[in-house]
């Protein structure tokens, strides 16, 4: 089956100039994007072997000698295309704050303190369905300085290859009912409602896990529809 | 929720601190999925660096950018079942990752590749594709890069798309000396040398 990727597929993307959120102003291009047919080079994308993702990868509570503070958290789903069909063997990375809201990362020096059981780094690959699972914990919310009193919501990065380089994407998955959505830019630089509640997980209590971990599900969908036209007499 | 809407997941920025995840590069306790050295010891082809800054409209370097690369192998096929034509001999994956310098800097290591050709069967002249992420950027965007000097550049496909007084931006640099060749191209996120960027 060869997929197709229609243009159309991607106003559900932010507006790369959203002024609300200060650093698009001068990060963004200002002179039109070139259209142009898609050709093998964007047909294409990378596959990954499996020496790429280890085995505990996908364990973000495992990585050091102690398991990290805050709430353990099993998130979980699929990766799909625009039909729904699951994405096998995708490479899923993600990367997050810690329960206080601090990266590890040199620059972040929010005054909160860092946890030496966490790098808060993981990574896995879906299976032959298009399902990938994370252990981590609930990251913490955090200030930031695009605006007085600015505060991100609490959000997990996840980074997404599909079946070609232009299904590539990076987003972020947010937890539902957070306070913080309404004052946001980042998360508001998405402006369709329904595109916007794509990227919060939804609480699972079905696969909670009794004495151990609440369940997050986040279901990931990424370009890629039938090329095969429907017959439409 | 996420509920039943029909439509692709929006994307959000990298943001700041993708390094430790996704770049760490020796300096945080996580290892790197991908580097900027896509050579591997049964390549063929002409080995090349590419390198450049990266800039955003105020003229600053950009030292939180990641850049990806994708690429055909030096016979212009790519390691993806996908491409139906006979599968490269060799294990070179054509995928390569960079996250730039204090000083907006960026290099990968790797091979001329060939031709590709377009939807029609016209060859295209040899190029990466790149992808740009950063704090700041909702939404990746996607360049080219294409090799000074090639006789290919004349009749490529998509250069001509671009108005004839951009496509520098898209065209590498070679820069003389000994060794490997050494191409450069600096990424220019907006201003009056503003990068060609492609709708994909």
């Amino acid at each position: 089956m060869t997929l197709a990727y229609p243009i159309s597929s991607l106003k559900a993307h932010p507006a790369r100039l959203s002024p609300d959120y200060r650093s698009t102003i001068k990060r963004s291009p200002q002179k039109p994007l070139v259209i142009m047919r898609h050709t093998l080079s964007e047909l294409t994308g990378p596959v990954y072997g499996h020496e790429t993702v280890r085995e505990h990868d996908r364990d973000l509570t495992i990585q050091h000698k102690s398991e990290p503070l805050g709430e353990r958290i099993i998130v979980h789903g699929h990766v799909l295309d625009e039909d729904g069909r699951g994405v096998p063997n995708a490479l899923v990375e993600l990367w997050q704050a810690n329960a206080c809201g601090r990266y590890i990362h040199a620059v972040d020096q929010h005054p909160a303190p860092l946890d030496p059981n966490f790098t808060g780094a993981g990574r896995t690959q879906s299976d032959a369905t298009g399902y990938y699972n994370f252990i981590t914990i609930k990251p913490g919310a955090y200030p930031w300085g695009n605006h007085h009193n600015a505060w991100r919501p609490a959000h997990i990065h996840f980074s997404v290859f599909g079946h070609s380089f232009v299904s590539r994407l990076v987003t972020q998955m947010y937890f539902p009912g957070d306070p913080l959505f309404a004052f946001d830019p980042i998360f508001n630089s998405v402006t369709d409602e329904k595109a916007r509640a794509r990227m919060i997980s939804s609480f699972d209590l079905e696969n909670t896990r009794p004495e151990w971990a609440l369940c997050y599900r986040f279901n990931i969908v990424l370009r890629g529809t039938n090329a095969t036209p429907m017959e439409t007499k | 929720m996420q509920g039943t809407s029909k439509g692709i997941t929006p994307s959000q920025t990298v943001g700041p601190y993708f390094k430790y995840g996704l770049t760490p590069n020796g300096e945080y306790a996580w290892n790197d999925a991908f580097t900027n050295n896509l050579v591997t010891s049964d390549t063929s082809g002409e080995r090349i660096r590419v390198e450049g800054k990266v800039f955003d409209g105020d003229g600053a370097v950009v030292p939180d950018c990641m850049l990806e690369i994708w690429q055909a192998d030096a016979q212009g096929r790519f390691s993806d079942p996908q491409d139906k034509r006979a599968l490269p001999n060799s294990s070179f994956r054509g995928f390569g990752r960079c996250g730039t310098d204090a000083e907006g800097g960026y290099f990968f290591d790797t091979i001329k590749p060939g031709i590709v050709p377009d939807p029609d069967g016209k060859p295209q002249a040899p190029h990466l594709l790149l992808a740009v992420f950063a704090r700041g950027m909702l939404l990746h965007l996607y360049t080219r890069i294409y090799f000074d000097g090639e006789a290919a550049n004349a009749s490529d496909p998509v250069l001509a798309l671009v108005p004839p007084d951009r496509r520098s931006t898209l065209i590498a640099a070679r820069n003389g000396g000994a060794g490997n060749a050494v191409y450069s191209l600096d990424i220019h996120l907006q201003g009056d040398n503003e990068t060609v960027f492609f709708e994909v």
